[in-house]
């Protein structure tokens, strides 16, 4: 944006506005007021409502300041007698068709709420019986601009109010059509569901054939209500509560984009979610789970309130002294006999501690977190190219490039506010290239879109490298200065011509072609990715691929490029900072050089062990064989999120001793020894670290539920039961200092620096403003390093016996294992049960018509559930989601592991389909 | 439906500032624009379902219901209204049982009611499907939708 500024005078007063502006925006920046209805900073402007009109010298009648560009030496007059005239005209029009006998009533400021007034007139829509009264934009304007009288006729639309939607009502008779809700719905979140329908006085805003939100295609993001000016949209649980008494800026827990959502708070119960505005994460977007279903989870009663110790086989209440004296047991077990699994989904500072715990009293490495089932490709493929395993750029740069390639990322379900980006960068006029399996929403707007087969996508980023080489379309200079090992990588190429990879693919060649010319010839172009990508047995080649096309047209460390790994939990990039891995401590200091391992014995005043220990799926593997006899496990749910189910619940039952520290007791919790209730993000303080490495704060916003704590508070009671030193924190804040000392990339960032906005690491000092963006004029590792690449298929392929491959995948409106959304009645009512998608051509040779019962079998095991029979999954491939603990579809997937990550091959198993009864 | 509409689509592929064009051809193909051809029609253009739907219902042209096999427009403009127009309107709405904008049970006759025709010269002016009758009268009405 640009910096240049230009002067003004506004009414008779002089302002420095920065070049760009509109007049709107540089008469509010004077703290000027002027009334709007149409106006939303989000969005472009519209000059609808026709109330911003000013006065501006040597122009002709009264332009609209949101329209008018801000020139250098304007004269602008906003309150002069003609423009309250005319803003007066316009709005009684407006009011013709809103319900005003209170905003024209001159009692109104002795009104209170059982006024005899209610009684007194035959029509009882009125500002009073609103439920957005006293927060209406409009009664702000109607008292800015005064109006006493509406002398035109009045009409009340009589229309149906819509209240058979989830989580929102919908009363168009109080519309006044500025087209707010719209615009946002189609230009910010690309959706589209509303539209204006009709013209002239019929006009209104609705959906295609007055359709359900739902049916419409509505993912209930809430932009809609919190963009609308008047009480027409309104969430129904809120409706009628009134306005917050005060609101505490959080990050919201799920995902990993870490929008910053403002908690409202009435009578110190948190009641409804709203996202802020001025922030560079989220800009006032959220999605359905963040901003609808936050309280219900929190407040569910099915939440732990109190320890709970398994006697005679059965999990019953207990003291926390009880509850921890049978967890501190976990020091009895050798070094490599116990385990720690930490949580993406805990703070930074309860991730310090738990992985500290492990390491320093337990003094074994066996510490890991769900990373290992997410992105642990991701660190190891981008740390060897790049020198570090993290996303290179920023959220909001992505809307800033001219082409995408969004390879293995549903990113509108899994990262809704990050899909926003995607939508910004094509109304920008960006290219976009989707490459997936499967038909996703992304589809819609992409210029163009590859269908490779699950598991091909190393032949497939291949065949585009080769076209890009052959064509001479490669930046030469870049992958000379900045790169190594070019011509090795350049060798393996070779293999890679346009029938091998269309036989591997079933991609046609014109289309590779095409996509290796839109990538390298669209510059900056970045490249997002996700699980498509990482959970494969060759997840960590993958991930290389993406590396090797960003650096050979040198997309890398400039505004708009880059490669950006979407990352899945709201902390798994901070838990995978804190060191919750086995093999480096914070900061990725490997714990097999002596150097650190000195320096972190040094401050842990200890001796650790300089072995690396287990991964994730190694710890299950080993507690199936029973070498690994203890594990305390914070916060996760393997026994639905990690392959093979019924291997992890057999290793789990192995256990001589299972602590379980949760919000609720998941299925694995039900297996535990002892249950440790922890607390919400809502009741705990501290940070987490978002896709973008930006490090927010977390803050506590009410008490916490029953007996529970925050989970830092936990393990370091529970070390102290264990006799540990340096666990006496009191809190969070004294954790991150402790951080900050040991970790240098966070080595600048202080909780008072937070109360700022979130700082994204590398932060080495206090007065370091953070990096947005990595690799800018060196890699971190020196040189960008290019891997030759061969393409391998698959660990399980369809054969006769199992002849589809089954991909899993998430929806929107679920997370992860379900924990805290399927407590969600909403989100249930929108997706209440697991729909195995599956192409009509499968469907129709198996007899399988839409909403039939069906069995899926793999080698490992079988589930039941309902059929969706549709394009959007290509033939032979069937798809499911994982929230499900009704019909687990881990226990069909295969455990078998890429060898550098671990990471186990989610995405490509082998299944068979077969009706189960019908409807 | 796909199927149905492929060839009427094709020359517009790629063209998302087609949405009119598109929605007339697809009007002439099925005669109104259903649910099934506005999905179509907007997972085609890259669209949604009610940004198409927004941009239909604009414009008086479109309909979104079966039509009639015979469409008859009675023109009620000034020229035609001042000769009897009116009395031309109610015959037909008589003979056919429905109103303007309606359609006869059986799918034969659609009504609408028409500003203008620019035949003013022939007033009052029917016209059924896309054949002009002036200087209508009530009887001439009876006669010539015995025909259909």
């Amino acid at each position: 944006m640009s910096t240049a500024t230009i002067n003004l005078t506004i009414d008779d007063q002089h302002v420095v506005a920065r070049s760009g502006m509109t007049v709107l925006e540089a008469t509010k920046s004077a703290d000027i007021y002027i009334p709007t209805l149409c106006y939303h900073s989000a969005l472009s402007p519209y000059g609808g409502c026709r109330l911003c009109v000013v006065e501006i010298e040597n122009m002709r009648g009264f332009p609209t300041s949101c329209t008018t560009p801000a020139t250098d030496g304007m004269v602008v007059k906003t309150k002069t007698e003609q423009l309250r005239d005319f803003r007066r005209g316009v709005l009684e029009l407006i009011l013709t068709e809103h319900p005003h006998v209170c905003l024209v009533c001159n009692r109104n400021d002795r009104c209170g709420p059982f006024d005899i007034c209610l009684r007194s007139v035959e029509i009882t829509e009125r500002c009073v019986l609103c439920p957005n009264n006293k927060r209406c934009e409009l009664q702000q304007v109607v008292e800015y601009i005064g109006i006493e009288e509406i002398t035109l006729p009045y009409t009340y639309k009589e229309l149906p109010i819509h209240t058979n939607d989830q989580f929102f009502d919908r009363d168009y008779n109080l519309c006044i059509l500025c087209g707010r809700c719209v615009r946002v719905c189609q230009d910010v979140r690309g959706a589209g569901t509303i539209a204006f329908t009709s013209r002239g006085s019929l006009a209104l805003v609705g959906t295609a054939f007055d359709q359900s939100l739902q049916d419409a295609g509505c993912q209930f993001c809430g932009a809609c209500i919190d963009a609308c000016p008047t009480g027409a949209l309104m969430e129904k649980k809120v409706k009628w509560q009134g306005a917050a008494e005060r609101e505490v800026l959080s990050t919201c827990p799920y995902c990993g984009v870490g929008c910053q959502l403002k908690l409202q708070l009435k009578d110190d119960k948190i009641f409804e979610v709203i996202p802020q505005q001025e922030n560079e994460v989220n800009r006032g977007q959220a999605c359905v789970k963040g901003r609808f279903s936050i309280p219900e989870f929190v407040y569910h009663p099915e939440r732990l309130t109190t320890p709970l110790v398994k006697r005679d086989g059965k999990l019953i209440e207990a003291t926390w002294e009880e509850a921890l004296e049978a967890a501190s047991k976990l020091a009895n077990y050798k070094q490599d006999e116990v385990a720690v699994v930490s949580s993406a989904k805990c703070t930074n500072e309860d991730n310090y501690v738990a992985q500290k715990l492990g390491r320093a009293v337990l003094g074994t490495n066996n510490i890991d977190h769900c990373a290992r089932l997410c992105h642990s490709p991701t660190v190891a493929g981008l740390a060897a190219a790049f020198g570090s395993g993290a996303m290179t750029n920023s959220i909001h740069d992505i809307g800033e490039a001219a082409c995408i390639l969004a390879i293995g990322t549903n990113t509108t379900e899994t990262h809704p506010v990050m899909a926003l980006e995607i939508v910004r960068a094509v109304r920008g006029g960006g290219k976009l290239i989707v490459a997936n399996p499967r038909d996703i929403a992304l589809v819609r707007y992409a210029n163009l879109w590859l269908r490779h087969r699950p598991g091909s996508d190393v032949a497939l980023l291949m065949g585009i490298m080769k076209v890009i080489v052959d064509e001479g379309l490669l930046n030469q200079s870049f992958v000379e200065e900045r790169c190594e090992n070019f011509d090795e990588f350049k060798e393996s190429l070779r293999a890679f011509d346009l029938d091998y990879v269309g036989q591997i693919t079933g991609v046609p060649g014109e289309q590779i072609t095409e996509a290796a010319r839109i990538y390298a010839t669209n510059s900056p172009a970045s490249i997002l990715y996700c699980m498509g990508i990482t959970q494969h047995s060759h997840g960590t080649d993958n991930v290389l691929a993406t590396a090797n096309l960003a650096m050979l047209t040198g997309n890398i460390g400039q505004p708009g490029t880059g490669v950006n790994p979407l990352r899945g939990q709201n902390n798994i990039q901070g838990a995978c900072d804190m060191a919750a891995l086995p093999n480096v401590y914070p900061g990725y200091q490997q714990v097999a050089d002596p150097a650190n391992q000195q320096k972190f014995e040094t401050a842990w005043n200890c001796s650790l062990n300089p072995t690396p220990g287990l991964t994730l799926t190694e710890i299950f593997d080993s507690a199936h064989k029973k070498q690994i006899k203890a594990i305390y496990l914070i916060g996760e749910n393997p026994v639905l999120s990690d392959p093979d189910s019924t291997h992890i619940r057999e290793s789990l039952e192995a256990l001589e001793l299972l602590v379980v520290q949760d919000i609720f007791l998941t299925e694995t919790a039900q297996l535990a020894d002892v249950v440790l209730p922890a607390t919400s993000f809502a009741e705990k303080d501290g940070t987490f670290t978002n896709s973008e490495r930006r490090v927010q704060r977390v803050r506590q916003v009410i008490e916490p539920i029953g007996k529970a704590l925050p989970d830092w508070m936990i393990t370091c009671r529970l070390a102290q039961k264990m006799g540990a030193k340096g666990f006496d924190f009191d809190t969070p804040s004294q954790i991150l200092e402790e951080i900050t000392e040991l970790t240098p990339s966070y080595g600048g960032i202080t909780y008072s620096r937070l109360e700022n906005g979130g700082l994204q690491w590398p932060c080495p000092l206090e007065d370091h403003p953070g990096t947005p963006i990595l690799h800018t004029e060196l890699f971190t590792r020196g040189k960008g390093h290019f891997t030759p690449l061969e393409y391998k298929p698959p660990i399980e392929l369809p054969d006769t016996q199992y002849p589809l491959t089954l991909t899993t995948k998430r929806s929107l409106f679920h997370f992860h294992t379900g924990t805290m959304t399927r407590k969600v009645k909403g989100l249930n009512n929108i997706l209440s049960e697991e729909l195995v998608e599956i192409n009509p051509a499968d469907a129709s040779s198996l007899n399988i018509t839409d909403d039939d019962m069906v069995k899926v079998t793999s080698r490992r095991g079988q589930v039941t559930a309902r059929a969706r029979v549709t394009e959007a999954t290509p033939a032979g491939v069937v798809s499911m989601d994982f929230h499900f603990a009704e019909s687990p579809v881990n226990v069909l997937t295969n455990p078998a592991i890429d060898p550098v990550a671990k990471i186990p091959e989610f995405k490509v198993c082998a299944v068979r389909v077969e009706k189960n009864g019908s409807k | 439906m796909a199927e149905q509409l492929a060839e009427v689509l094709a020359p517009y592929r790629g063209q998302r500032g087609a949405t009119i064009p598109v929605l007339q051809k697809v009007q002439e193909k099925l005669g109104y624009l259903p649910e099934e051809a506005i999905s179509e029609i907007a997972s085609f253009l890259g669209m949604s379902k009610s940004e198409i739907y927004g941009v239909a219902t604009f414009y008086a042209q479109f309909r979104f219901e079966r039509q009639g096999e015979h469409t008859i427009r009675v023109c009620q403009g000034t020229a035609c209204y001042v000769q009897g127009g009116r009395r031309v309107l109610d015959t037909v709405q008589q003979i056919t049982g429905i109103q303007p904008g309606g359609t006869t049970e059986d799918y034969k006759f659609s009504l609408e009611k028409v500003a203008c025709f620019g035949s003013c010269a022939l007033a009052p002016v029917m016209v059924v499907d896309k054949e002009v009758f002036g200087r209508m009268t009530q009887a001439k009405a009876r006669e010539i939708l015995a025909q259909y």
